[in-house]
């Protein structure tokens, strides 16, 4: 029961449907998913396979609408963001979930100062005077490490370099405290060398704050060793979850493995050659039967065409689970044949 | 060295100096004696005349050179001394020792038709009735200044503010204010205005509410294209997460952002608007005789007038042409400094 109320986000079997002009694509075809306050999920996956859609379905940004169709239930704080009424969802932006952009260029509106973009925030949720929401504004940017933060307040966007930009945005979502942070790609428009400071501050402020935060990726990099546990998704589904820990190094499904197997390696000999997944995602207009990867997937065989395998435990023995879909998982003793 | 430079820089200084001070005489020479020489057919004079303008432009852009170290966009300076000195004496204008302009009653004694005379009691002429050329330009400038400003300002209010909930709103708002703007655009500006005029007295405030008319169409079609493309940024969905409806979205996120390409197309129409105010005028659709507006002054010039008085029309005719292209030029600068994008086109 105490464990109950820790849960801050509770995703159940969550599909999300696009109606288009050429069919009905399933962004997100069932996934299920559970985060605690303090605890960072990482979400990996290549474009495509319905991560960014499912992290602004959990945020309600994508909702039920002449063209999107959303089942399932996505409890933030134990009330489903897709039965809420506009308002009540509002009431609920900011306060309980916040989200990080990807592109801090576009996130910041080029017309409004530094210092309005977080009061703005302050004064409308918690109803702090001009005052108090300045001073509060400012200790914001400080905690987003912001050097000389009050010269900062009265500088446009544009005065600022994007790894700054990115950390007013961040100030912006942490503003009201949410109890949730939802970061999507935060540092895909950023150089190698601001990415790793942007992703050890979100970290270090999830700590601080016991926030629970999603990170949503394609960079394995920048999920490993930032976050608890990692969800890897591929054709709108979970295919593998668990502690982040297990995955790298134990990766059950062979979509994950081949994922983690492509990433270069700084202790590789100079022209190794790159271990690419052949072929491409699958046309989600049309998904394939069976296993998605199956077309893909180097150990498919019949049954895989055939028949969608299930997320289950496939841990064996150990006391945190990992969760896989796949009829014939990589287990440790596999791969060391194979 | 560094004197040596200086020396040098000094000394093209001093020679572009006396070059601009030289080419400032000599344009102002020959526009002169092109002005005033009997001896030479129109034509001549007209070339004489044009050709000592461009010296003395030349000239006065060198010595500014000379003077300031950098160029200034002399042309720009010139249209804003212009407009800016229109403004101060179009709103002073009662208060300034002009001669006469609309009453024929005290005007009986005066010369009528006469040509322009600078230092005289009437230095731009007088018309048909006596009425002084100057002040019926600058009291003409008031009404057709007053009536494109309000028109404008009424066009970016409604059409900015129409244009922007198209814009976000789309769907089946989007469509219905398309349909309007698109009725209104379909029919010919000019006939629109002469068919406004059977059932509207021609006032100040009716010919400004006919002319706004003009101007909504085209200033919902911008505001509704720039708030399409500033509502696809994330910054306005960050703002929806922080809690923001979909009026503080608008009014806080777009419209600050919409303002810019909309104030800079705002500028262009003010000139665009003086001609349509200055066509209907003469017309005799517009503000009428015997308050002067520039349209009804050229209009005063048919009938043969023009041809035994030209002044008659080129006074009101330079006074529109100067202010329209000084607007222009603004509008210019604006779109260049404010909308990037439409500049280019």
């Amino acid at each position: 029961m105490n464990q109950d109320n820790d849960l801050v986000l509770e995703v159940r079997d969550v599909r999300t449907t696009f109606l288009t002009p050429r069919g009905p694509v399933r962004a997100v075809d069932g996934v299920s998913m559970s985060l605690r306050a303090g605890e960072t999920l990482g979400i990996v996956g290549e474009s495509g396979s319905g991560k960014s859609v499912l992290g602004r379905t959990v945020m309600g940004l994508v909702s039920n609408s002449p063209t999107t169709t959303v089942t399932g239930e996505c409890l933030i704080d134990g009330r489903d963001v897709h039965t809420l009424k506009p308002n009540q969802r509002r009431q609920l932006w900011g306060p309980e979930v916040a989200m990080v952009f990807q592109d801090p260029m576009t996130s910041l509106n080029p017309v409004k100062r530094v210092g309005r973009h977080i009061t703005e925030a302050l004064r409308l949720h918690l109803g702090v005077g001009k005052k108090e929401a300045h001073d509060r504004a400012v200790e914001l940017l400080r905690q987003v490490s912001i050097p000389e933060p009050v010269r900062r307040m009265t500088q446009y966007p544009h005065e600022l370099s994007g790894g700054m930009r990115q950390r007013v945005v961040i100030a912006m979502a942490l503003a009201c405290d949410p109890k949730l942070l939802i970061a999507d790609e935060p540092t895909t428009a950023l150089d190698v060398t601001v990415q790793k400071q942007i992703l050890d501050l979100l970290a270090s402020l999830a700590t601080e704050r016991n926030m629970a935060t999603i990170l949503i990726s394609h960079d394995l990099g920048a999920v490993e060793g930032r976050t608890d546990r990692v969800a890897v998704m591929y054709a709108g589904r979970t295919v593998e979850t668990s502690r982040t820990s297990r995955v790298f190094n134990n990766p059950v499904h062979p979509y994950a493995d081949a994922l983690l197997a492509s990433i270069p390696r700084i202790a590789d000999d100079p022209h190794t050659v790159l271990r690419a997944i052949d072929g491409s995602p699958p046309n989600m207009l049309n998904p394939p039967d069976g296993c998605r990867f199956a077309p893909r997937c180097r150990f498919a065989v019949d049954r895989c065409r055939e028949e969608s395998p299930e997320l289950r435990d496939l841990a064996d023995g150990t006391d945190d689970t990992h969760l896989g879909a796949c009829h014939f998982p990589l287990l440790p003793a596999r791969q060391e044949v194979g | 060295m560094p004197s040596d430079k200086f020396r040098a820089d000094k000394t093209k200084r001093t020679r572009t100096l006396v070059l601009g001070g030289a080419m400032l005489v000599v344009g102002l020479a020959l526009m002169v004696f092109g002005w005033s020489t009997p001896t030479l057919v129109l034509a001549a004079k007209a070339v004489l005349v044009l050709g000592g303008v461009a010296l003395v432009f030349q000239g006065i852009s060198r010595l500014v050179v000379a003077i300031r170290g950098k160029r200034i966009d002399l042309l720009f300076t010139l249209a804003m001394i212009w407009l800016v000195g229109l403004c101060i004496v179009a709103l002073l204008a009662p208060l300034l020792p002009l001669g006469e302009h609309n009453d024929v009653a005290k005007t009986l004694l005066e010369p009528t038709n006469m040509s322009p005379k600078l230092l005289t009691d009437h230095p731009l002429g007088t018309n048909n009735q006596g009425l002084d050329m100057l002040s019926r330009s600058i009291h003409g400038a008031r009404t057709s200044l007053m009536i494109s400003l309000l028109a404008v300002s009424i066009g970016t209010v409604v059409g900015g503010s129409i244009g922007v909930i198209a814009g976000y709103f789309r769907k089946g708002t989007d469509s219905v204010i398309g349909i309007f703007t698109n009725a209104v655009l379909a029919v010919p500006p000019l006939i629109l205005l002469i068919a406004l005029s059977t059932f509207l007295d021609p006032s100040l405030r009716n010919m400004a509410f006919a002319l706004s008319l003009l101007t909504i169409p085209s200033m919902v079609r911008l505001a509704r294209a720039n708030t399409i493309a500033f509502a696809q940024r994330e910054f306005v969905m960050a703002a929806r997460l922080m809690g923001a409806n979909r009026f503080r979205v608008m009014a806080r996120e777009l419209v600050p952002n919409v303002i810019l390409p909309v104030f800079s197309m705002a500028v262009v129409m003010i000139s665009a608007l003086i001609v349509a105010e200055a066509s209907l005028s003469f017309l005799g659709l517009g503000i009428q005789q015997p308050d002067p507006t520039w349209g009804n002054m050229v209009a005063e010039g048919e009938g043969g007038a023009m041809e035994d008085y030209p002044h008659i029309v080129l006074v009101p005719g330079a006074f529109l042409f100067l202010t329209v292209f000084a607007f222009n030029l603004l509008g210019e600068k604006a779109q260049q400094r404010w909308d990037t994008r439409s500049a280019k086109l």
